[in-house]
């Protein structure tokens, strides 16, 4: 039957040498389950964590001007243009379009840089500072300066350098962003973005179709 | 063990501090990359989105001032006659992306802003050049946010979204007067040798 053991007795608050003391309790409290769970949201934490914060490429666009006289003019000789297609293709041409199309050439986004690098030196080889208006140049120096480029110069040299940038109907956003960088990689000043021509259309029509680019 | 333990929970609060949860997204998307390492503004934005089937949303961006959100949603309200209600109107302030045409706005904002998620919104009609809405969702943030200092358009595009779709909505900011804008991308690493990583290392004189 269930007693009370009411300490009293032949015991009693004698302790002999035989008698065990009352246990003390220890203050330990086992930490392995917190630990546990500890192990666990760092674990969660470390998984959600966005480490690769968007960013942002900055694009600056001109207003649009239907007057012939204040459209910006480009040195023919010095103007690449690059037109995108569908299946991430690449076709280029300097200066203007044969109408035979002969100098319409086709290469991909890993080619493209060379292409524009290439073209790049070729004007700055060719700089001439009797064509350049003389404030322009040095606009361009100053900023260059500014900047600590150890080359400022030779900032000017290819400020006849632009890029035409000509997005098919059948190109992509990522084609598009992945050219505007280039021209940010290549340190391409002056670059456009605009509507193809509909003979240039024609030509990367006929290409796609030779190619079998679907 | 108590070192150890120490040190764990250490991290584990460095991480909870530093963790930011994503903002729900009507539609996930994959935006290309760049070189650039400059960080996207969170507020005083206005965000338009491009899914990968050429779907266009339009989002405010304005945590610190929500009355901009009202100032939106009554200019939009006014101009095209919508007729919403003030019920409504409030919505807007949950609503995160508005992607349907203007016929389809009351309904978008008729739902409660938990469910909106699961409603198909069409995307904001841009591709015509005579019916693009976008113009006017554009203008009404530019009269909202006038004066503001630091605001900025972004363009989340999808990789797989065609030209086409992103050109109406340049020309949508265009006719608005507006030529500056921020395409949101992820990070690549730039390629080495070329001009841009050596400008990139440059130490400007004034700061030497």
């Amino acid at each position: 039957m269930a007693s009370i053991d009411s300490g009293g007795g032949d015991g009693g608050h004698k302790k002999g040498p035989g008698v065990k003391k009352a246990k003390k309790l220890s203050t330990r409290v086992d930490m392995t389950p917190m630990v546990d769970l500890g192990f666990l949201l760092i674990t969660f934490f470390v998984f959600t964590a966005t480490m690769n914060e968007p960013t942002a490429l900055d694009l600056n666009m001109p207003k649009d001007v239907d007057d012939e006289k204040k459209k910006t003019e480009v040195k023919e000789s010095s103007v690449l243009t690059i037109m995108l297609g569908k299946g991430d293709q690449v076709y280029y041409y300097e200066g203007k379009l044969e109408p035979d199309a002969s100098n319409f050439k086709q290469t991909t986004y890993k080619g493209i840089r060379d292409i524009i690098i290439n073209k790049k030196a070729e004007v700055k080889s060719r700089f001439n500072p009797a064509t350049v208006d003389p404030k322009a140049c040095e606009d361009e120096k100053n900023q260059a300066k500014k900047k600590g480029d150890p080359d400022w110069e030779n900032a000017c040299k290819d400020i006849d350098f632009t890029v035409i940038i000509k997005p098919d109907d059948d190109a992509s956003y990522k084609n598009t962003v992945d050219i505007l960088d280039e021209m940010t990689i290549n340190q391409v000043k002056r670059y456009a973005l605009v509507k193809p021509f509909e003979d240039e259309v024609k030509v990367i029509r006929a290409t796609e179709s030779a190619n079998g680019i679907k | 063990m108590t070192p150890f333990v120490d040190i764990a929970f250490l991290i584990l609060s460095f991480f909870i501090m530093a963790t930011k949860f994503k903002p729900p997204e009507p539609v996930e998307i994959k935006t290309p990359g760049s070189v650039l390492s400059q960080k996207l503004p969170e507020n005083n934005a206005v965000l338009i989105t491009i899914d990968s089937t050429n779907r266009v949303y339009f989002s405010v961006m304005s945590e610190k001032d929500k009355t901009k959100y009202d100032a939106i949603i009554n200019d939009i309200n006014t101009t095209q006659s919508l007729g919403l209600t003030p019920a409504e109107i409030q919505n807007y302030r949950q609503t995160y992306a508005v992607g349907v045409p203007f016929g389809g706005l009351k309904q978008l904002l008729a739902t409660n802003f938990k469910d909106q998620a699961s409603l198909k919104q069409p995307g904001i009609p841009v591709l015509d050049t005579l019916n693009n809405q976008l113009v006017h969702w554009i203008g009404a943030a530019k009269r909202a946010f006038a004066g503001e200092k630091g605001f900025k358009y972004l363009i989340k595009g999808d990789g797989h979204s065609k030209y086409p779709t992103f050109e109406a909505v340049i020309s949508a900011l265009k006719k608005n007067d507006e030529f500056k804008y921020n395409l949101v991308t992820a990070l690549d690493d730039v390629p080495s040798g070329s001009e841009f990583s050596k400008a990139q290392y440059f130490v400007p004189e004034n700061k030497k």
